[in-house]
C-alpha cells in the first residue's frame, strides 16, 4: 500500500502532537495551581489534543484534492548545499565573526548555485558585506557584534 | 479626530519619516515584483533594520514597504503574467493581455491610478472606521476576545488553505504549539524547553517569520529550480509603451474604483481574508456589473477588468489595518508580521492604542496615504528602470536573502542556536509548503498564541472552569456561530465537490 506524501506528513504531525500531549501531561506546576481551572498544562493538553484530532482526520478522510510533486523537477542537490554551507555559516559565526563568515558565506552560495563570475562574486560578498556593516553599526547605530573586526582595531 | 489627523501628519511629514516611506514603497516594489516574494517577505526582511529606529519610523517604513510590495506584484503579474503575490493573481486575467497588445505602460499606468484610487478611498474609511470602532471594542472582554481569535484562525485556514481546510487547521496548531514554547506568562514555568536555556524566553516571532517566509522561500526557488527572472529578458523600455490614459479609460475606471473600493475595504476589514479574496470577488463583480460588449473583453486587455482587482486588492491592504490598530488582532498573515513586529518596539495594539500612543496610531495611517502618493509619483515613471530588477539571476537573489534572515536573527540575539533553529524550521516549512500546508496561518497563530491562552486563561478563571463563558455574552456567541458556520462552509464545500 501506498501513503501518500499528505498522509505521511499528517502521521508525522500525529505522533509529534502525541509527544506534545504526553510532555504537556508532565509540565510540573505548583502544588496550589495543580486543581485550578486553568495552569500552565491547560493550554498545551487542548492543543495537543486538537492537533491529534485534526492529524487523525487527514489520515483517515479519503483525499479530495492531491498535491502531486514531480522529484525529478525539485533540485535537491543545490539545496542540500545551501543548506550545508548555512549550517556551516551558523556553526562559525561566533567564531571568527560576523564579517568573514558572511563574506564567505555569500561566496560559498554563489558558487555552487552555479556563477562563476568572479570579480562579481567578490565584489557582491566582502565589500557588499562592509558596506552593510557600515549602514547598520555606523550610520544606523546598531550594534553588531564581531569580536575578529574588535580585535584587529577596525570596530570599537 | 482632527487633531489626531494633524498629529499624525506632523509626525509622517518629518523629514526622516518622508525618507523612510520612499525607501520603504521603494524596497517593497522591487521585492514584491520577484515571484514568490511578498508583502510578508518583504516586511520580515526590513524587521533587522529598523531594530535602531523609533516605533512610528519603524511602521512607517513596514507600511511604505507593504504597499510598494503589493504594486511591486501588480507589476510582475502584468509584465510576466507572474504574480508576485496571490493578491495580485486577478491582475493579471487583463494586465498581462494588455502588456502582449504592447501596452504594458499603459496597464501598469492603470494599475497604478487604481491602486492609488482604492488606497485614497480606503484610508477615508480607515480614518472614520477606526476611531469608532477602537471606542466600540473597548467593550470587549475576554471570552469576546478569545472568540475572536477563534474566529480569526478559522477565518484565515478558510481562505487561505486553496480547499484543504484540515492541512490550514494543522497549520494553526503548530502554530499555537510553537507559541508555548519557554515560560509561561502567569506562573514562570517553563514548557517544551527541554532543559535548554536557549528556549526559556520562547521561540522570537523573526526567526519564525524568517524561517517560514524569507528563508523558506529563498529554498522553495531553489528547490523548485524556479527562475524568478526567466521571462526578465523581454522587458525593454522601448516594449513598454506609452503610460498615458485616454479620457474613455478614465472614464472606464472612475466607474470601476468606487465599487471595488468598498469592497475591497470590507473584505480587508474580515479576519482572515484580505487582498487576494478582495480582488477576485472585485473581478467577478465587475464582470456582472459592465454591458455585455464589455464582457467580452475581459481576459482580453479590459480595463474595467484590471482596474477592479488593483483598486479591491489596495483597499483590502487599508482594510486589513483596523483590526490591527483597533482590536489588536490582525486579519491576515502580513498583519500578523506587523503586529510582531509592533510587539518587538513594546507597543501593544488594540483599542487603547488610539488614546496612550496617537502619534503612532495616526502616523501610521497618514503614511499609508504618503505612501500610495510616493507610489504613484515615484514608482510609476521609474517602472521601466525598476523592471529590471527581475533581471537579477537568482544564483545572486537567493544567497542574499538566506543573508537578510540570519543576519535579522544574529542581531537579535548573537546567538548561533537560532540561527540552527532558524534553518531547521525554514527546512521542514519548504516541504510543507510543497504539499500546500500553507503558512499564514502558522504565523497568525503564532502571534496571537500568547495572547490566546491569556484570555482563555481569564474566561475560565471568571467563569470558574465552566465552559459558559463561550455563550453568555451574545457577542461572543454570535462570533462563535459565526465560526461555526465557517467550519461548515468548509465541510459542506468539500463534500458538494466529491459529489
Amino acid at each position: 500500500m501506498r501513503i501518500s506524501p499528505t498522509k505521511f506528513i499528517s502521521l508525522l504531525f500525529l505522533v509529534l502532537s502525541v509527544f506534545y500531549l504526553y510532555t504537556a501531561y508532565n509540565i510540573q506546576v505548583f502544588a496550589f495551581d495543580e486543581n485550578a481551572p486553568f495552569n500552565a498544562r491547560t493550554f498545551p493538553i487542548y492543543l495537543g489534543w486538537a492537533g491529534i484530532i485534526l492529524s487523525s482526520l487527514k489520515i483517515i478522510l479519503p483525499e479530495k484534492v492531491t498535491t502531486e510533486v514531480n522529484h525529478k523537477h525539485l533540485d535537491y542537490k543545490s539545496i542540500i548545499y545551501l543548506i550545508i554551507i548555512s549550517l556551516i555559516y551558523a556553526a562559525v559565526i561566533l567564531k571568527i565573526g560576523y564579517f568573514i563568515s558572511t563574506s564567505l558565506f555569500l561566496f560559498a552560495s554563489y558558487y555552487f548555485l552555479g556563477e562563476r563570475r568572479w570579480g562579481l562574486m567578490f565584489i557582491l560578498s566582502f565589500p557588499f558585506v562592509a558596506a552593510f556593516m557600515y549602514l547598520l553599526h555606523g550610520l544606523l547605530n546598531i550594534y553588531l557584534r564581531d569580536p575578529f573586526l574588535k580585535y584587529i582595531g577596525v570596530m570599537g | 479626530m482632527i487633531e489626531g489627523i494633524l498629529i499624525g501628519l506632523s509626525t509622517a511629514l518629518s523629514l526622516t519619516n518622508i525618507l523612510m516611506v520612499m525607501v520603504g514603497c521603494f524596497a517593497g516594489t522591487i521585492i514584491g515584483m520577484l515571484p514568490g516574494l511578498g508583502p510578508m517577505t518583504a516586511i520580515a526582511l526590513m524587521i533587522p533594520i529598523t531594530y535602531g529606529f523609533d516605533p512610528s519610523t519603524g511602521l512607517i517604513l513596514m507600511a511604505g514597504v507593504y504597499y510598494g510590495a503589493v504594486f511591486g506584484g501588480s507589476t510582475s503579474s502584468i509584465l510576466l503574467n507572474a504574480p508576485g503575490i496571490p493578491g495580485t493573481v486577478a491582475t493579471a486575467f487583463d494586465g498581462y493581455p494588455m502588456a502582449q497588445q504592447g501596452k504594458a505602460g499603459k496597464a501598469l499606468a492603470i494599475a497604478a491610478y487604481s491602486s492609488f484610487a482604492g488606497g485614497t478611498i480606503s484610508a477615508i474609511f480607515l480614518l472614520v472606521a477606526a476611531p469608532s470602532l477602537s471606542k466600540v471594542s473597548l467593550s470587549f472582554r475576554s471570552p469576546d476576545y478569545f472568540a475572536l481569535m477563534i474566529l480569526g484562525l478559522t477565518a484565515i485556514s478558510a481562505f487561505s488553505s486553496k480547499g484543504q481546510f484540515l492541512k490550514a487547521m494543522m497549520m494553526v496548531v503548530l502554530g499555537l504549539m510553537l507559541a508555548t514554547v519557554g515560560q509561561d506568562s502567569l506562573s514562570d514555568i517553563t514548557r517544551f524547553t527541554f532543559n535548554n536555556m536557549n528556549l526559556t524566553d520562547g521561540i522570537s516571532f523573526v526567526l519564525i517569520v524568517m524561517a517560514t517566509f524569507a528563508m523558506s522561500e529563498a529554498l522553495t526557488i531553489i528547490f523548485r529550480g524556479k527562475d524568478p527572472n526567466r521571462a526578465a529578458k523581454q522587458i525593454s523600455l522601448t516594449e513598454l509603451g506609452s503610460i498615458k490614459v485616454n479620457k474613455e479609460e478614465t472614464i472606464k475606471m472612475a466607474k470601476t474604483i468606487p465599487r471595488s473600493s468598498i469592497l475591497g475595504f470590507l473584505i480587508g476589514v474580515l479576519p482572515g481574508a484580505g487582498a487576494t479574496i478582495a480582488s477576485f470577488l472585485a473581478y467577478g463583480m465587475e464582470r456582472n456589473y459592465v454591458n455585455e460588449e464589455e464582457k467580452q473583453k475581459f481576459g482580453k486587455g479590459s480595463v474595467h477588468g484590471l482596474s477592479a482587482p488593483e483598486t479591491a486588492n489596495n483597499a483590502a491592504c487599508s482594510g486589513s489595518f483596523v483590526p490591527l490598530l483597533t482590536l489588536g488582532i490582525p486579519g491576515s498573515g502580513t498583519t500578523a508580521v506587523m503586529l510582531g513586529a509592533l510587539l518587538g518596539f513594546g507597543i501593544q495594539p488594540g483599542p487603547r492604542l488610539y488614546q496612550t500612543n496617537p502619534e503612532i496610531f495616526w502616523s501610521v495611517i497618514m503614511s499609508m496615504y504618503i505612501g500610495m502618493v510616493v507610489l504613484l509619483i515615484l514608482n510609476l515613471p521609474l517602472i521601466p528602470y525598476i523592471a529590471r530588477i527581475l533581471a537579477v539571476p537568482r544564483n545572486y537573489l537567493i544567497p542574499l536573502i538566506l543573508f537578510f534572515s540570519v543576519t535579522g536573527i544574529y542581531l537579535m540575539s548573537f546567538n548561533n542556536f537560532d540561527i540552527f533553529l532558524m534553518i531547521g524550521i525554514a527546512v521542514v516549512a519548504t516541504f510543507l509548503r510543497l504539499y500546500d500546508f500553507p503558512m499564514p496561518p502558522l504565523i497568525l497563530a503564532f502571534v496571537l498564541g500568547g495572547l490566546m491562552e491569556e484570555t482563555l486563561r481569564r474566561s475560565l478563571l471568571i467563569s470558574d472552569g465552566s465552559p459558559n463563558f463561550l455563550w453568555d455574552r451574545p457577542i461572543t456567541l454570535i462570533i462563535l456561530i459565526i465560526t461555526v458556520v465557517i467550519v461548515f462552509w468548509q465541510i459542506f464545500s468539500t463534500f458538494r465537490k466529491k459529489t
